[in-house]
């Protein structure tokens, strides 16, 4: 049974086609992998995903429901975690959980245990009380994950959730989210560039490249139809090896000034 | 209702724990008040129009109002660009409610920010007309926290970076503050300031503070009040539009 149904969407900037007409499926329960070069189109799609951005053309359906009609029924059924860090600094961890709770209406009983039983096993019970700011990279990303499943969502969408961790902090966080996945049932989307996570944890692939999906399958399928040893040849038999420069934008800009500020 | 009143607890609670912030944004008025009060005291003393420190406190509590609120809404922009936002965006909530708690907190901040300065303004010497006219104020006050929380919120939800804010502090922002008449009096000025200071809205809030503190009103309180409100619906309603269109 698929709970993600995307069929031809497309997102157009002015005359540049970001999406240019994706079609692929995701059976509920799976981890998804969906990879593809800087600028292929990755975060434009799991931005039209979860409601944060309107697609130019196509269709999307998130366990039957259309983000762009029903914003709030498909917000209700996935937990994301944004490529930007997007916790409170200035708030603890537990408050950062229940500000989380408050605003997807779970009931208080439930939040306060399913917080701690989150929080327990994501490592971060003892340090409840104290400001995120004194987090590390690693706790951030996890607190992030474990707020993204406060809710109790269907899907998890993970975008580049190891980006800048130590291997230790990346495999300890893959650990927890194939724990969840096989113990809760929660599908998870995921993009990242690390292949050997994707080969690790992913049942299935989308590469994407300049807005189209160029190939779909099992890590082994992609390493079989490119004839590669690894995922990572695969990926670059896939989408070639020039590098893709994107332009500045002001958001790089302001990730500077964030750096500077620590925010 | 619980997202309105967990939201506008963040910025009570963000506010309280930044005491450097507490006590950088009080230095400003503070200067004001002592280099302009009692370093034009003698001037404005001699042209005969009394205190300028009695003058001139109902204008710097105005200005730290309007600043609170105003950067309390702009700060949405790092909030926006990939900060906490984003969190509350794919929240299944209105973004009506998102916009209202975010920017009643910052309503809420502005108002302890302006009664900090009221206390200190009372310490440098400042001396209102009566006891009655102490909460009166905050009624002006609140009105100004509400019009330029809904000016920052607007300004917020369209900002794209930190040149823009730039731009926006040396050309809306002082401008607001010193064409409003919170320096100097608004009567007998020259044809053209009198229409410009007659066209900004803190000119109404400075008047309407001024009027409830030391009892001296250029536009009378009845037309301070209506015209503050009337601005404080038109710019809430255009922050909240313009906050309901981010996309990200």
């Amino acid at each position: 049974m698929s709970i993600i149904r995307v069929q031809h969407l497309a997102k157009t900037f002015g005359d540049f086609a970001a999406v240019a007409g994706i079609s692929f499926e995701v059976q509920k329960g799976e981890v998804f992998a969906f990879l593809g070069p800087n600028g292929a189109g990755k975060t434009t799609t799991i931005k039209m995903l979860t409601t944060l951005l309107k697609p130019t053309g196509g269709s999307v359906e998130l366990d039957g429901v259309d983000p762009q009609r029903q914003p709030n029924e498909v917000r209700r059924r996935f937990g994301i975690v944004f490529q930007d860090p997007s916790l409170d600094v200035e708030l603890t961890a537990g408050e950062n959980m229940e500000l989380h709770g408050v605003l997807y209406h779970v009931a208080r009983k439930h939040r306060i245990e399913r917080t701690e039983r989150l929080l327990k096993l994501f490592e971060l019970w003892e340090r409840r009380n104290d400001p995120v700011k004194r987090f590390s990279g690693g706790m951030k990303r996890r607190l992030e994950i474990a707020r993204g499943l406060l809710h109790t969502p269907k899907i998890l969408f993970l975008d580049e959730p190891t980006l800048g961790l130590d291997p230790q902090s990346r495999n300890q966080l893959w650990t927890h989210v194939k724990h969840l996945n096989q113990t809760e049932g929660v599908t998870v989307f995921l993009t990242t560039h690390y292949m050997d996570e994707a080969d690790r944890v992913a049942d299935r692939i989308a590469v994407i490249d300049h807005g189209k999906i160029v190939a779909q399958g099992s890590p082994a399928e992609l390493k079989e139809r490119t004839k590669s040893d690894s995922l990572e040849q695969a990926f670059l038999a896939l989408t070639g090896s020039s590098i893709r420069d994107e332009s500045a934008e002001a958001i790089d800009q302001m990730r500077q000034f964030a750096k500077m500020w620590r925010r | 209702m619980g997202a309105v009143y967990i939201l506008w607890l963040r910025e009570l609670k963000r506010y309280a724990r930044s005491r450097a912030y507490v006590v950088a944004s009080l230095g400003q008025p503070l200067l004001y008040l002592l280099a302009l009060g009692f370093g034009l005291g003698p001037v404005f003393q001699k042209s005969g129009n009394g205190s300028y420190l009695q003058f001139i406190a109902p204008g710097v509590i105005g200005m730290t109002v309007l600043f609170t609120s105003i950067f309390s809404g702009i700060g949405l922009l790092w909030d926006r660009q990939f900060g906490f936002l984003k969190e509350t965006l794919v929240a299944p909530v209105p973004r009506l409610s998102i916009v209202v708690g975010k920017t009643l907190g910052g309503v809420t901040v502005a108002l302890i920010q302006g009664a900090l300065v009221v206390v200190i303004c009372l310490v440098a010497g400042f001396r209102p007309i009566g006891l009655a006219a102490v909460p009166q104020a905050f009624f002006y006050m609140a009105l100004i926290a509400l019009a330029f929380g809904g000016l920052g919120t607007a300004i917020g939800s369209r900002l794209e970076d930190m040149q823009g804010f730039q731009l926006i502090m040396n050309f809306l922002v002082m401008p607001i503050f010193f064409l409003s008449g919170a320096l100097f009096p608004l009567a007998n000025l020259p044809k053209a300031l009198a229409i410009i200071t007659s066209l900004d809205p803190l000119s109404y809030g400075i008047d309407g503070l001024r009027g409830t503190l030391i009892g001296l009103s250029h536009f009378g309180l009845v037309l301070d009040f209506s015209v503050l409100a009337v601005v404080a619906i038109v710019l809430l309603s255009v922050g909240s539009y313009l906050f309901s269109k981010i996309q990200l």
